[in-house]
């Protein structure tokens, strides 16, 4: 098997494990994430849970990481620049987090429930994909915008 | 008080898979950003990603004979704005409740920390005011 071979396998099993796991934490019920977000309300506050685990178990992957040189099957660790806190940064977040307040999904698990076929979650997430892309088209940068990309 | 253990076993899998993806391929697990490169037509493991995702809930099907429950209140035209919104706010911060919430949180990035702190708070007050609302 050649390494492109192998780095698809990986992705295939960590996209598996992902939706298994969004599934088996409750991620994936909307219902759940709204109880979760409803703080002042009648809070459920078990998905703080699913947070605290991903987090701690994704703490030693990084940990981890930073003794190796370069990945097992690529040749550099592709990890996203530090741009700094700006504008985007907590404009973009608040807007998501709104979108998520109104629906209780996020993208991952908006994909991982396509599976069972409700109406709903095609609506959610081609409505999502038109959002990135009019984000990716026109707003990424004005030279962007303008000169379209291919 | 089982629901508490499932979403801790389910929190320690989604961790695992984003350690999986960084230290096999040196990628952060953020769902909104391989969405994105998905749609530039970029790497094809981008799309073994989301097939893996897709399979996810199956798995869960396998293993106890039922679907994870799905449970959406929202009427169509709200899911469509919010979608919109998800779409490209996620884009637009860079990141989402994988990307920011998990890999990044992980990694101690500060912009992760402002992200999740803004995305907590403006999801929480919209759940709020649609209560109040009556929405």
């Amino acid at each position: 098997m050649n390494l492109q071979t192998l780095r698809l396998l990986a992705a295939l099993v960590s996209g598996g494990v992902f939706g298994f796991g969004l599934s088996l934490s409750g991620m994936l019920d909307p219902a759940r994430v709204r109880g979760f977000l409803d703080v002042a309300g009648d809070w459920d506050p078990s998905l703080a849970f699913v947070l605290a685990g991903a987090v701690a178990v994704a703490m030693l992957g990084t940990l981890l990481s930073k003794r190796m040189k370069r990945p097992v099957l690529d040749q550099a660790f592709h990890l996203p620049p530090d741009t700094g806190i700006d504008r985007r940064l907590v404009l973009g977040s608040a807007l998501f987090g709104i979108g998520w307040g109104m629906a209780g999904f996020c993208p991952g698990p908006a994909l991982a429930s396509l599976t069972l076929g409700l109406a709903p979650s095609f609506l959610f997430v081609a409505a999502m994909i038109a959002g990135m892309t009019l984000h990716d088209r026109c707003f990424a940068g004005v030279t962007r915008c303008i000169g379209s990309p291919s | 008080m089982t629901h508490y253990w499932a979403s801790l076993f389910g929190g320690l899998l989604i961790g695992l898979s984003a350690s999986l993806l960084l230290l096999l391929n040196g990628r952060v697990a953020g769902a909104s950003g391989i969405v994105g490169r998905l749609l530039l037509a970029r790497a094809s493991t981008n799309a073994a990603f989301v097939i893996g995702l897709l399979i996810g809930p199956l798995l869960f099907l396998a293993g106890f004979g039922h679907w994870p429950s799905v449970t959406i209140t929202a009427s169509l035209p709200m899911i469509a704005a919010a979608g919109l919104m998800v779409g490209f706010g996620s884009r637009m911060g860079s990141g989402c409740t994988s990307g920011h919430g998990v890999a990044g949180l992980a990694r101690l990035s500060p912009r992760s920390f402002v992200a999740v702190l803004t995305f907590l708070s403006a999801g929480g007050a919209t759940v709020t005011l649609m209560r109040i609302a009556g929405l």
